[in-house]
């Protein structure tokens, strides 16, 4: 078995745009599952609506494409129905923290025992361009067209507060450090949040001065400070620039959890 | 025994062991029954964060090919509408409880109503049909989960239960039979689709973990499963099969009692009216009028109004506006007389004899 055997190979091509980053994380993601032995008949892929959420559907497993941002609460029926089953949920921003928002904070509450991957593209990508509750400050979309005048979430910070056991933030820069980062999730008991910022160019970055694929890498890459780096300098009592996020193993603990197979 | 303990009972008799649900007055013995017995008989019940997220998980539990359920009432129900309609276009089985009480908003949480009864057909966005039983006894909250649960998996449609306060909390005398009957859904047939219908229009169902490997959407899709949302034949194909494979399937569904099929006055009810209509021709033994009880409302079976050759007025109690009054109006050349009574309290006996003899 390799990664590649993942793949629904009857519905390629997909349909993400070109230089879209969603399509880096699917194959991170198949890499941990194959690398960790799972069988591709053990396992469930779930997803709400959403450019993230067409990902359930090129992969060969059982899968739930389900309704707009509840593809959690039908995960779980899953889960907690059959417990050998692994429950792995897709999820994009605008889904899990908009209008899925109340699910994902019972799901780490619960520390249901699956593993979520939040496609971070800080916009509705699907639908257009419309922001998002991820929207970074001052951005334009079609419904922020002076800027965005909203704070945005920080899904991570949330996910950790709630009670979820493993949560780490990655982009679809980090390819090596992002699939250890699902590998480790997997396995760990309890609810795994990853969340990747990835690069959306047809709506987000040609808005936002970042209309090729590579400036927008570049960005993502520049703006994102190792946890490691965010602690020495609050250590050494130095200022955290505004405009940076903190990628790394933000989370990691054994709490109780729900819906784990003894 | 309470209707709806009854109900919970019969759920576990008919071999449901997923429960996903959220408080809400009427039915909250139902959920609070479940969570009792599941973990005892290997199953689980889970209480959610709301009806969305208790709609979702059933589905989710209904896939993994174990009997699941929730329970409600009104406010519940219209927030369970998004995914009933999923359930519906996925052709997933499952089966929801809606003891129902005065609407329209929070309404009159602890009085009974029938309000429900359009929104269970059609309160969802998009053409679908479902299966709707009405009961009107305790022991019927038993026998029509049990029943609920065979319609569920033979049509793989969402079954509601449409019971009411006063069912749900009326305490009657049950019997619990030894064995109940449970039809699990047929499994797919070697070398179909998975969405591919048999001659019911019925495709064979795909649990998952069983190797069938397959794709569940609530877009449009072929019958692969995979989707095909642009495909305008494709889809009114698909909608099309959906509706039919229910609605012609009705007079198999129809469950229902008649009494004296010669009358020319003919009483229609379901649910609680039934047990005033029932007094009514009690108290008047001097009197032949009709009476037709379903239970089965959805898909309507429009047949066994044929049944009553005399008649010359359809009289229609019910705890609404006239919802299934109008239903019955679409099918007959008869005046059909709604009589509706709202606010909780269950139609006087006395007065559904003045509204008849009114008639005569």
């Amino acid at each position: 078995m390799s990664a590649e055997d993942w793949f629904r190979e009857d519905r390629l091509p997909h349909i993400f745009c070109a230089g879209c980053g969603n399509g880096t994380i699917i194959n991170c993601t198949l890499e941990a599952v194959d690398s960790l032995g799972w069988k591709i008949d053990d396992t469930v892929f779930v997803s709400g609506i959403g450019c993230s959420s067409r990902a359930s559907g090129y992969i060969k497993t059982d899968s739930l494409h389900t309704t707009h941002g509840r593809a959690i609460p039908f995960a779980t029926g899953v889960k907690m129905a059959k417990k050998d089953f692994n429950v792995v949920v897709f999820s994009g921003d605008g889904d899990l923290s908009a209008i899925g928002g109340n699910h994902f904070i019972h799901a780490c509450r619960r520390n249901i025992d699956i593993t979520v991957i939040c496609m971070n593209n800080q916009i509705y990508g699907m639908t257009g361009g419309q922001g998002s509750p991820c929207t970074p400050k001052g951005a334009v979309s079609t419904t922020t067209p002076y800027g965005m005048e909203e704070n945005p979430f920080d899904l991570c910070e949330l996910a950790s507060a709630a009670g979820a056991n493993y949560v780490a933030r990655w982009t679809s820069y980090h390819v090596k450090e992002l699939t250890q980062a699902i590998k480790t999730g997997l396995q760990r008991p309890g609810l795994s949040f990853i969340e990747v910022v990835v690069q959306c160019p047809t709506n987000y970055g040609r808005r936002n001065r970042l209309r090729d694929v590579q400036s927008m890498i570049s960005a993502m890459k520049d703006h994102a400070l190792l946890k490691e780096k965010r602690d020495r300098l609050l250590a050494e009592g130095k200022p955290i620039p505004d405009d940076m996020f903190v990628v790394g193993t933000l989370t990691d603990r054994n709490r109780p959890a729900l819906g784990v197979n003894e | 025994m309470q209707g709806n303990d009854a109900c919970a009972e019969g759920a576990v008799a008919a071999g449901c062991r997923f429960f996903a649900g959220y408080p809400i007055t009427p039915s909250s013995e139902v959920a609070e029954q479940m969570a009792r017995r599941l973990p005892k008989l290997g199953g689980t019940f889970i209480q959610m964060e709301d009806e969305l997220a208790s709609m979702a998980a059933i589905i989710g539990g209904a896939w993994t090919g174990v009997r699941s359920m929730t329970a409600t009432s009104g406010p519940g129900f219209s927030l369970m509408m998004e995914n009933i309609g999923y359930a519906a276009f996925t052709e997933t089985p499952c089966v929801v409880i809606n003891i129902q009480r005065g609407g329209p908003s929070t309404g009159q949480p602890t009085m009974a109503a029938q309000g429900d009864m359009l929104q269970a057909r059609f309160g969802s966005h998009g053409d679908y049909s479902v299966i709707a039983l009405a009961p009107s006894t305790v022991q019927e909250m038993f026998n029509l989960t049990v029943k609920a649960f065979n319609l569920a998996d033979r049509f793989r449609v969402p079954a509601f239960l449409m019971s009411d306060e006063i069912i749900g909390h009326l305490r009657e005398r049950v019997e619990f039979p030894d064995e109940v009957e449970c039809i699990p859904p047929k499994t797919i047939r070697e070398g179909m689709l998975p969405f591919e219908p048999e001659d019911d229009l019925v495709p064979g169902f795909t649990p998952f973990g069983k190797g069938h490997r397959v794709h569940v959407t609530g877009l449009t899709h072929n019958e692969k499963g995979y989707p095909a949302s642009t495909d305008p034949d494709l889809h009114e194909k698909l909608v099309m099969r959906l509706v039919e494979k229910v609605e012609r399937a009705r007079h198999e569904i129809a469950d229902y009692d008649i009494v004296n099929p010669e009358a020319e006055i003919v009483f229609i009810s379901y649910g609680a009216p039934t047990r005033a209509v029932r007094q009514a021709l009690l108290d008047a033994p001097g009197k032949s009028y009709g009476h037709l009880n379903l239970r089965t409302v959805w898909p309507f079976p429009e047949g066994l109004l044929k049944k009553f050759t005399n008649a010359r007025v359809f009289l229609v109690p019910e705890m609404n506006l006239g919802q299934i009054a109008r239903e019955i109006q679409r099918h007959v050349d008869q005046p059909v007389i709604p009589i509706p009574r709202l606010g909780g309290a269950l139609h006087v006996p006395s007065y559904l004899l003045k509204s008849a003899e009114e008639h005569e």
